[in-house]
């Protein structure tokens, strides 16, 4: 399992453009990292920030009129241009994915067996019995409460939260390499967020799964995975050691996040913080650092072309090029 | 389900009750006695009478009404005005050519419909999309009767392949009455077919659009496996709705198509009835068209609840 250096999961400078009414939109660019069997990675950003597309990416699930570059590669294989009867046979099989609305991410007209077994018997050669007993030992495994009489029953008879535990059975039923969690929590009430989030992180330490953990919470980012990146109008403005970056958050944008997260304990009346200025429109993006027009130390140059990466630290970069600023004691505007 | 099934069946007899009501009345309303039709302008006012109370037609009208109700529960409808023989009878006999032409219609209708729609929102916006589409606007914009002549001017006249009229009947075997019955059929069809053909599509598509079916791409499911094992089936709710609204229009038709190609069924039955004032006959049949769309409505609602679970929960 844990096989040396060899990325289990290697992107190099993905670029995703979409076709919007708008015109083309740049949805990502550049996006590059590695990713170890059993590593955990957390990809953090505001809505339209390209951290969706990016894992849609992965899962070859992009709309046909998307233009994917670069290039994405599983155990060395190359997946970008892959035929989408070869990328079949690696969806919820070698690569999962949980999404984050279970309300509707569940067929109602088939019963939770049927669709937890569905990838058993589309990627292994078991019989339906089988299948069918292997679904309720994953439902088992998930935590829904009595999983063998339950197994027949439909998905509008669970609530949000065992809808979760159910598409997390579906996802994890052929054992994948790669877990891809896009908001996983986002939809659930906050008392069931870390149920859901626990039984993940247990189900991918005892598996030896990689996780691509998406969330806009910086909370949830920092309890879950090892290292983080974080994405800013389709690029990845700073990524590192989720400790590291945490210690020494080296972007304006990561600084602006993590004021703007809500506290609890705080002063009644102590209105939350925000980022002045909006997320930038895709289909026409800035020239230079998507980030200027709501950064409080931009100049003239951070306009003129994309940031390159600064290295900050160990496997820490920043794509900025006023580190010496905002990495002073106290960054922008604390 | 039994709740569900119990109210559905609570809804078709309210109907039909209601629906006799209406028929009743209006046919009733109708200026002109039937007896004095019957017996043309010229006949004494003495023999008039004598033939409305013959009819029963003296009697108060709510008596006249229940007494329809009561025959219709024993299968007893009286007698032709026009021909003196069971109306009963005559419906019968017409009905061995109207049902099969209904279903073989309506079995035209759903394949074409389904076919069509599935293929267009499979190839959104493409090609293909696009022909059958607009080849959907021309069926809905056709007459049927304009589209049966040119039917019989292709196959018939032209072609001689199928005859241009008349019913062979069911003594010879299946096949003859088939035969006949191919053009009229598919002239009912087309319309039908073209405005189901359109309805599949849109909601094949929008069931396209659904999150679960990202899921089911998720699975390592290709796009068709989605389509025929997770989208149809979700897409077939408002599909069947609309199916038994047509079956209305369908009924409706064959008294314009039958007449079209000469066929011996209910709806030539009623037009000739309606012509000769035979108003007895007129009621029932249009009471057994109603009693028909009722049911294959109550039909379509009972399938709901099969084709989804959520239905039987809810007990709508």
């Amino acid at each position: 399992m844990a096989d040396g250096d060899a990325p289990l999961i290697e992107v190099k400078n993905l670029g995703v453009t979409l076709n919007t009414s708008r015109g083309p939109a740049q949805a990502v660019r550049g996006v590059s990292f590695a990713l170890r069997r059993g590593e955990t990675l957390g990809l953090v950003g505001e809505s339209g920030c390209g951290k969706s597309v990016t894992a849609l990416a992965l899962m070859g699930l992009l709309p046909d009129s998307a233009v994917i570059s670069g290039s994405i590669r599983l155990d060395g294989a190359e997946l970008v241009g892959l035929p989408d009867s070869a990328y079949c046979k690696l969806r919820g099989n070698r690569i999962s994915m949980i999404f984050q609305e279970p309300m509707t991410a569940l067929n109602p007209m088939h019963t939770i067996g049927h669709q937890v077994a569905e990838p058993l018997l589309r990627h292994t050669g078991v019989s339906a019995a089988q299948a069918r007993q292997e679904a309720i030992a994953l439902l088992d495994r998930v935590g829904l409460p009595d999983a063998s009489k339950r197994v027949d029953a439909y998905p509008h008879q669970f609530s949000g939260g065992q809808r979760q535990r159910i598409t997390i059975a579906m996802a994890l039923a052929c054992q994948p390499d790669v877990l891809i969690a896009d908001e996983p929590t986002t939809a659930l009430d906050v008392t069931i967020q870390g149920q859901i989030l626990d039984l993940i992180a247990d189900l991918v330490a005892e598996r030896g799964m990689s996780m691509i953990l998406i969330s806009h919470d910086l909370g949830v980012i920092a309890e879950n995975v090892e290292r983080m990146m974080v994405m800013y109008g389709g690029t990845v403005v700073e990524s590192g050691e989720t400790n590291a970056v945490f210690t020494r958050m080296g972007h304006p944008y990561t600084q602006g996040l993590f004021r703007a997260r809500p506290r609890l304990g705080a002063r009644k009346g102590t209105r939350l913080k925000t980022i002045a200025g909006t997320v930038p429109e895709l289909a026409d993006l800035p020239a230079g650092c998507t980030f200027a027009d709501r950064c409080a130390i931009a100049e003239a140059r951070c306009r003129a072309a994309l940031p390159a990466v600064v290295d900050v630290g160990a496997a820490h970069g920043v794509r900025c090029i006023r580190t010496d600023v905002s990495m002073a004691a106290g960054g922008v505007g604390a | 389900m039994s709740v569900f099934f119990l109210r559905r069946i609570l809804t078709l007899v309210a109907t039909l009750v209601a629906a006799s009501l209406i028929i009743f009345l209006v046919l009733d309303a109708l200026p002109g006695n039937a007896a004095q039709m019957l017996m043309g302008a010229d006949a004494s006012p003495d023999a008039v009478r004598a033939l409305t109370v013959k009819l029963g037609l003296d009697q108060p009208l709510a008596v006249r009404y229940l007494l329809w109700l009561k025959g219709m529960a024993v299968g007893d409808l009286g007698n032709s005005y026009v021909y003196g023989t069971p109306v009963a009878g005559l419906i019968a006999e017409r009905l061995v050519l109207t049902i099969p032409l209904a279903i073989m219609s309506m079995l035209i209708t759903v394949v074409l419909a389904l076919a069509a729609g599935i293929y267009t929102a499979a190839n959104h916006n493409k090609l293909g999309d696009v022909g059958v589409m607009s080849l959907t606007q021309v069926g809905i914009a056709l007459p049927n009767f304009w589209f049966a002549i040119l039917l019989i001017l292709l196959f018939s006249v032209k072609l001689q392949l199928l005859s241009a009229g008349g019913f062979a009947g069911w003594d010879d075997g299946i096949w003859p009455g088939i035969r006949s019955l191919l053009l009229p059929s598919i002239s009912l069809a087309v319309v039908q077919a073209a405005i189901l053909a359109r309805v599949t599509r849109s909601a094949v598509l929008e069931v396209l659009r659904e999150d679960f079916v990202r899921t089911a791409r998720a699975k390592g499911l290709g796009k068709r496996e989605v389509l025929w094992r997770h989208v149809l089936r979700n897409a077939m709710i408002p599909v069947m709705t609309v199916m038994g609204l047509q079956f209305a229009n369908l009924l409706a038709g064959t008294i314009v198509i039958e007449n079209v190609f000469y066929l011996p069924g209910l709806g030539r039955l009623i037009f000739q009835s309606i012509a000769n004032r035979d108003l007895i006959v007129v009621r029932n049949c249009v009471m057994l068209l109603a009693a028909m769309v009722v049911i294959v409505n109550f039909v379509v609602d009972v399938l709901y609840a099969f084709i989804d679970p959520r239905i039987k929960v809810a007990n709508l």
